[in-house]
């Protein structure tokens, strides 16, 4: 690796362009944040600072249930989808890093293409078939879809993270006396816990931010999830302006995952980083 | 504590590789046995089947007189080193060690007496709470011994466990091995690629080349009698000098001239049915200033230029460059690729001598040098059958 120049200019000339690069993708953030905030009255003036500070949108959103029955829906919906995706993502992730079966590569491949593969052409197909089937506008109408494109992810992501875990470890375990069970609970998923939390994370966000199969694949409060909910948003009345609820309710949104994020971020890093270290 | 015994192993992978051809092998109670060869000649794989990691494609294993083809390691009782030492980064010095004892659901006061015994042996007491991460290259070697022996296993298993070892700490911990398996005398079957780890530590040297057993001995066996030219330039170093030789009326043609065939050579080559072209082998031990030498008659000597003087302090590293060309073989290019340089073609041969600290000679000049006869070894070229040894007693097993 070339060694990087640390001197006060380098450090001024990096930090400037990480600040371009900061604001760049804060100001939109910023920008939804102060609209939420702003009055009614005051929402088209053009202010990134608002001149009228209000809590009332946020008051709102709560106040109606359309928002808070979509909140619950996205959330049990994305938990789930998450949970069985990485669980069978990591059991399938192992089985690839670890065995040699017939159909391996088949496997790899076919998941490489459902991740590929335009999920726009599949939103007919998917509409008729669980109007048929009753699975339309029910919660495992969405969590099926969610795992079938998360498990890819899923998979790719573990399988890269089991790749880094030393088979012979394994062996030892096999060999002080563990059964293949306990060999994997004991010391390789110990191991492959960084790897399992950032696939969580980036599953779960994933599935709490779709809006394609969310909007084609629901039709009542029953189980559409927040950002479908946030489309059909109408103000208090039929003619107020609903952008500043909208502005709230997507504020209130992006909480979770920030807390996600900022929950398991030491978890992240490791295991973004587990590999360059030798264990 | 168990005696091993592998009849007719054979390992087959799914590809159509014979990676082991039915290895035929017993190993005492309490024995140290050392399977050595170059890279891929299936001492691993060996090593793997006896732990139970790899199937069995045919033949038989039996540990304690039990066959275990079919049990799965955790239940065949034998604890394994590792060359990465394979420590569970997540755990403890103490949690590593306990984790055998853990997994056999043994008490808790039990696991700690057992742990810190180990330890003590091992010292590793005050290392007990550190995570493998922090310890040295040392440290974590003697960890993965300690999690072998802390179980008292009827075998350990150790796959090259020193060869990730700097130098001077590999000769250390050698000494280490060997003390604690005369102490605690567990049955022992240890692989390694160097040959010098096999002499010093095994009771027993097991010498293989792609999938069969070469020659099985004691180390002194192996390096006085070698069944064939592999096992002859495999054991030893400096190894063995390889020159080509020619049998003629009543003399053996090889580079540094004539040497006369005396009833011992004669009566072997015709027992053997020798061709005329042979290679001839012996150890840089075998020659001498011939300065120095009383009985100068005994043996042959020559007069050679030197190329290069090594002075070793005990004894001098003496390099020769003969006329006639290398010695051509077989076994001999598999040797020079373990190596890891097939020999730059050449017209001369070169020729390796230790000589006593005391001899003069120097780079450059030319030398007299005495050369024993009587050490000297015949190869046939073709198969590599070492045909001086046909009149004794078969040295150990040789197979094909």
């Amino acid at each position: 690796m070339a060694t990087l120049d640390t001197g006060p200019r380098a450090k001024l000339k990096w930090g400037l362009l990480d600040a371009v690069v900061v604001v760049f993708a804060l100001i939109p953030v910023l920008w939804v944040v102060s609209l939420s905030l702003k009055t009614t009255a005051t929402l088209t003036d053009g202010n990134f600072i608002p001149r009228e500070w209000t809590l009332d949108n946020y008051r709102l959103i709560f106040q109606t249930d359309q928002f808070v029955r979509a909140l619950i829906n996205s959330i049990g919906i994305a938990l789930i989808s998450t949970l069985i995706a990485v669980v069978l993502g990591t059991m399938a992730a192992y089985a690839i890093s670890r065995l040699d079966f017939p159909g391996k590569a088949l496997l790899v491949g076919v998941s490489l293409l459902i991740a590929m593969f335009p999920q726009v052409s599949l939103v007919s197909p998917l509409f008729n078939i669980e109007r048929q089937t009753g699975l339309f506008d029910t919660w495992p109408g969405l969590i099926l879809p969610y795992i079938t494109f998360a498990l890819p992810l899923a998979i790719y992501t573990l399988s890269a993270f089991f790749k880094q875990i030393p088979w012979d470890l394994e062996k030892a375990a096999k060999m002080d006396g563990a059964t293949q069970a306990e060999a994997f609970r004991k010391v390789i998923a110990p191991l492959a816990a960084p790897g399992v939390f950032t696939t969580a994370i980036l599953v779960f966000i994933f599935c709490w931010n779709d809006f394609l199969f969310a909007i084609s694949l629901t039709s009542t409060e029953q189980s559409r999830t927040v950002p479908v909910a946030l489309s059909f948003f109408t103000g208090a009345s039929q003619f107020e302006d609903p952008t500043g609820a909208i502005s709230a309710a997507a504020v209130v949104i992006t909480i979770p995952i920030i807390l996600f994020v900022l929950f398991f971020q030491k978890r992240i890093v490791a295991g973004l980083t587990s590999g360059a270290v030798k264990g | 504590m168990a005696d091993i015994v592998l009849d007719k192993v054979t390992k087959s992978f799914p590809d159509g590789t014979t990676a082991v051809h039915g290895i035929d092998l017993e190993i005492a109670d309490g024995e140290f046995v050392i399977l050595v060869g170059p890279s891929g000649c299936g001492k691993s794989t060996t090593l793997n089947m006896i732990a139970g990691l790899e199937d069995i494609t045919s033949g038989e294993l039996r540990i304690g007189g039990q066959r275990v083809n079919d049990r799965a390691p955790k239940d065949r009782d034998i604890a394994m080193v590792f060359q990465s030492y394979a420590l569970y980064p997540n755990m403890t010095v103490r949690e590593n060690m306990a984790f055998p004892l853990k997994l056999a659901k043994m008490a808790k006061e039990e696991i700690d007496r057992k742990v810190g015994e180990a330890a003590k042996v091992l010292e590793l007491t005050e290392h007990l709470d550190r995570k493998p991460a922090n310890l040295s290259g040392g440290q974590r070697q003697r960890v993965a011994m300690g999690r072998a022996i802390v179980r008292s296993p009827k075998a350990f298993l150790m796959d090259e466990p020193l060869s990730n070892l700097d130098a001077k700490l590999r000769v250390q911990m050698r000494t280490q091995v060997s003390r604690l398996q005369k102490q605690l005398g567990t049955t022992t079957v240890y692989v390694t690629h160097d040959q010098t780890e096999a002499m010093t530590l095994g009771d027993r040297v097991v010498v293989m080349r792609g999938g069969h057993l070469q020659q099985v001995g004691d180390p002194q066996t192996l390096y006085d009698r070698p069944v064939n030219l592999f096992v002859a330039g495999f054991i030893g170093s400096p190894s063995m000098n390889f020159l080509p030789a020619t049998v003629e009326e009543n003399a053996l043609r090889c580079p540094m001239g004539e040497l006369a065939l005396d009833d011992r050579l004669r009566r072997l080559l015709t027992a053997a049915d020798a061709p005329r072209q042979l290679v001839l082998g012996i150890r840089p031990e075998h020659f001498e200033d011939a300065a120095l030498v009383d009985q100068a008659g005994k043996g042959f000597t020559f007069t050679a230029p030197v190329d290069l003087v090594e002075s070793m302090g005990s004894d001098k590293y003496v390099y020769f460059s003969v006329e006639g060309g290398p010695a051509v073989a077989a076994d001999l290019e598999d040797l020079a690729a373990d190596a890891g340089g097939a020999d730059v073609p050449h017209d001369r041969a070169n020729l390796v001598t230790r000589l006593s600290a005391e001899s003069r000679v120097r780079g450059g000049q030319e030398a007299r040098i005495w050369m024993n006869v009587d050490k000297i070894h015949l190869f046939d070229p073709s198969s590599g059958r070492n045909i001086t040894l046909q009149e004794e007693e078969p040295a150990g097993v040789a197979a094909s």
